[in-house]
């Protein structure tokens, strides 16, 4: 009767198709106050002067929030949160006041009203790899080092057959979960409640009882469904800490605050823009001789971030010499944070497509190539694999694409078509969780901190659950979002599920210990999962992924059209085969975004995003994305966790840019290196 | 300047008082407790507000709750009457058409109002007459899902057409 590996419909469903699910601005409470953000029209400077008296004239107005006019914060070494407390800004658009009124309407009014006066000082955010005031960082996320060497990759390059040396570049992007970051603060009798919409319920509540020096105990985080985040609510931004600091203010007064769309552009996060020299030297047979990457991204001026580019360039393919390397600009700009595949998102894009620039001058079949180049073991560290089915991903997409059947030059109508594959690849881990199991009236209730950000973790934990204490789904409650039960690690890093649910599984040991077959009502056992941490193991654990696609290109016009996408994936175990093909279908798709439309476009004369809502922002429509399809092999990977799963959240947004890249190439003969892949790159050079 | 209108939302008489600036997507949202339309981009830009008002689909942070007044609105809640899925919202459920389901109720108001269209003659940009999936995915294409359940939800919607 296992449940793990059934097709089992989303238990939250019937709630999402009526909109019946309660989001964080949606909160069930009575006689809400709204609050509005202000955010800073300069990118350096100091606020000297705020004038209110307009605003609090406006009827309706409650408290107008304004720096060093609210409560003092504990000392924090995170400056994004440190909100309100002097009138220094870092960057456009950061948080320098907020308006609570009786309806959203007059907010978002007051908050025009309210008159800032600033100091203005020069500002610098443009990112260029020529500065001089570029920078190693002591590490990389998530903790990793900067800068990596085997061998001597100058002399391998001199001796090479063939070598390509090329700049790729990705630019800033922006999550843009549909749901706008959203909170609902309630403070009363010394304690309070947030509905807010998380990636983590146990982080914000750290972080927020840190902040305003509350015991833990009193601080409550529920967040039951997410309305997307993709890194972006993986950690408490500024906004929250607004929405706290308004309901002290207003004790027993719930308070919504929700983001406006334009407001995301500058105050949760996003992805830096990378600049990657990629160097790939082989032989004469196609073997690598040499591996390198030289990585460049930006962060904040007041808090570091550094997107970890080059990280899949230590372990995807074999060869002897080999080097990455970080550099940073920190600049006055917005907070850059984690999103989707981080490192390995942008960090496949510049190799993968000079893998099959290789291809090409070598006259060698790139997925042929990728064979060539398979390692015995991660090169870098030594470690071996404790499952690798790369080769395995790309013979099997092959078979299902049709891979065989291409042709350069083909062309239907006025529509030049290629097609194209790139490999796909992310690491797997597993996180500190405490689950607790009880007992009652024949069923058990499973609780955790975790989240279901559109992932299934409601569904697949409820089937991890049940096989774990050998009962079927239907007697099985599993209960997350909320801080009120058992600490959960983030859902992030594509380590959800293989975290929570070894938690289930070693809490459904010590109850089954402790109580046997037969429990009494009000059994209960709760117990931790310590987890890999990002260090990992004695093994590399890795999932890996192959991605095809097929590219129209307008002989005329230019117009690009993908109209299959292919992918196929070695995950480990696969927990629900319904929503496991749309977390990797939905991360393709994602990527195809990234690859033809993504480009937040930075004004350096103003130093904020000039594209910021998503008329201007294009994300993949439904129209881009009608046949998006995903595979998996069969995987039985002892040594990963106990539940043998690798995590599959992000892998599916890692190397789509490329293959789609690759195969706009094959289409046309025209090679970009630089996203996103847009008509005005193509035109000049169509037959 | 505050005014009193009266709407009809999911097949209930509903007296509400509003500011005239208030859209009706807040009028329900914050005045109504109905949140099933969602709030994306509040710019008619994204079609998670997406409700149908007598019958049409319509963007509903882009009509003032002023202009409303009298007519008959449903959301996505009110097209499952007692807990009874319309054909649309089984199909999503059916084909997994969502994932982090804010985009969802709005997906599923709009592509009730779709196939209404379509069923009436109104053509598309798209152009064919046949419900293809180019033709559904064009005619669903002002509702953006960021967590990418688009091929879903083209198969979806070409289901409930078929029920």
């Amino acid at each position: 009767m296992n449940a793990v590996g059934q097709d089992m419909v989303r238990r939250d469903g019937p709630a999402k198709v009526t909109g019946t699910a309660t989001y964080a601005y949606e909160a069930e409470v009575d006689n809400a106050a709204y609050c509005h953000l202000i955010l800073s029209t300069i990118a350096r400077g100091q606020v000297t002067d705020v004038d209110v008296s307009a605003a609090l004239a406006l009827p309706g107005v409650l408290t107008v929030l304004t720096p060093g006019n609210v409560e003092k914060l504990a000392p924090t070494d995170d400056a994004e949160l440190a909100v309100l407390q002097d009138g220094e800004v870092a960057y456009r658009g950061q948080i320098v006041g907020a308006v609570v009124a009786e309806t959203s309407e007059i907010a978002r009014h007051a908050a025009e009203l309210v008159h800032f006066t600033y100091h203005v000082d020069e500002h610098d955010s443009i990112f260029t790899t020529d500065r001089d005031d570029l920078y190693r960082p002591k590490a990389i996320n998530p903790g990793l080092e900067p800068d990596t060497s085997i061998g001597n990759v100058g002399e391998a390059v001199r001796s090479a057959h063939l070598t390509v040396a090329e700049t790729y570049s990705t630019p800033m992007v922006h999550h843009s979960p549909m749901e706008p970051h959203a909170t609902t603060a309630l403070w009363q009798d010394d304690s309070l409640v947030l509905w807010e919409s998380t990636q983590s319920v146990h982080s914000v509540r750290t972080d927020i009882a840190g902040l305003f020096s509350l015991d833990a105990e009193a601080v409550r985080v529920i967040c039951p469904y997410v309305g997307g985040g993709f890194g972006a609510k993986g950690s408490p931004h500024g906004n929250v800490v607004i929405a706290v600091m308004a309901a002290r203010a207003l004790p027993g007064r719930p308070i919504r605050l929700a983001l406006t769309r334009q407001q995301m552009f500058a105050i949760v996060g996003y992805r830096t823009p990378t600049i990657q020299e990629t160097t790939v030297a082989a032989d004469r047979d196609g073997r690598f001789t040499a591996l390198a990457m030289a990585a460049y991204g930006q962060t904040s001026r007041i808090k570091e971030f550094v997107e970890q580019t080059a990280a899949p360039t230590r372990m995807m393919y074999a060869a002897p010499n080999r080097a990455t390397s970080h550099r940073i600009a920190a600049l006055d700009v917005a907070v850059p944070t984690y999103m989707r595949a981080p490192g390995e998102c942008p960090g496949m894009f510049g190799p993968e497509v000079a893998v099959d620039e290789l291809a090409d001058a070598l006259g060698i079949d790139p997925i042929e190539l990728r064979v060539r180049n398979e390692p015995e073991v991660d090169p870098e560290t030594g470690k071996p694999f404790s499952s690798r089915n790369l080769i395995a991903c790309l013979r099997e997409g092959a078979e299902r694409f049709g891979w065989a059947d291409r042709v350069a030059g083909a062309r239907d109508g006025d529509w030049l078509i290629g097609t194209g594959v790139a490999a796909s690849v992310f690491p797997a881990f597993t996180l500190r969780t405490t689950a607790n199991i009880r007992f009652d009236h024949n069923r058990y209730t499973v609780e955790l901190g975790a989240a279901d950000l559109g992932t299934g973790a409601w569904t697949v934990l409820t089937q991890i659950a049940a096989d774990a204490l050998g009962v079927p789904v239907e007697q099985v409650d599993v209960r997350i979002g909320d801080s009120a039960y058992p600490f959960a690690s983030v859902a992030g890093g594509s380590s959800g599920t293989a975290t929570w649910g070894s938690a289930i599984l070693t809490a459904a040991d010590t109850f089954r210990d402790k109580y046997g077959d037969d429990p009494a009502d009000g059994d209960e056992a709760e117990n931790t999962f310590i987890g890999t941490g990002f260090e990992g193991g004695p093994y590399a654990t890795y999932a890996f992924g192959a991605q095809f696609a097929e590219v129209r290109v307008h002989a005329d016009t230019g117009e690009i059209r993908v109209p299959r996408l292919l992918g196929v994936f070695a995950a480990g175990r696969i927990i629900n085969p319904r929503t496991a093909r749309s977390q990797f279908v939905g991360g393709m798709t994602m990527g195809l975004s990234m690859a033809l439309h993504e480009h937040s476009v930075l004004d350096p004369r103003f130093g904020h995003v000039i594209n910021h809502d998503l008329a201007e922002y294009h994300i993949a429509s439904c129209s881009d994305a009608t046949d998006v399809a995903a595979h998996w092999i069969e995987e039985d990977d002892p040594h990963v966790n106990r539940l043998g799963a690798k995590g599959i959240g992000e892998i599916g947004i890692v190397g789509t840019a490329a293959a789609i890249v690759n195969a706009a190439h094959h289409a046309t003969g025209i090679r970009v290196r630089h996203l996103p892949l847009t008509l005005d790159k193509l035109l000049a050079g169509l037959p | 300047m505050q005014t009193e209108i009266n709407l009809r939302v999911d097949g209930t008489d509903r007296q509400v008082t509003v500011d005239t600036r208030t859209t009706l997507l807040d009028a329900l949202r914050e005045r109504l407790a109905n949140t099933s339309p969602k709030k994306g981009c509040d710019h008619g830009q994204c079609g998670a507000c997406t409700v149908l008002l007598n019958g049409r689909r319509v963007l509903s942070c882009l009509v003032l709750a002023v202009t409303a007044g009298g007519k008959d609105v449903v959301t996505a809640n009110g097209l499952a009457p007692d807990g009874e899925l319309h054909p649309v919202q089984q199909a999503f459920l059916d084909n997994d058409a969502f994932q982090c389901g804010y985009c969802t109720p709005g997906q599923v108001c709009s592509a009730v109002g779709a196939l209404d269209e379509f069923r009436r003659g109104w053509p598309s940009h798209h152009g064919d007459t046949e419900l293809t999936r180019a033709e559904v995915a064009e005619r669903m294409s002002g509702n953006l899902c960021r967590c990418g359940a688009y091929t879903n939800i083209v198969t979806a919607v070409q289901q409930a057409a078929r029920a």
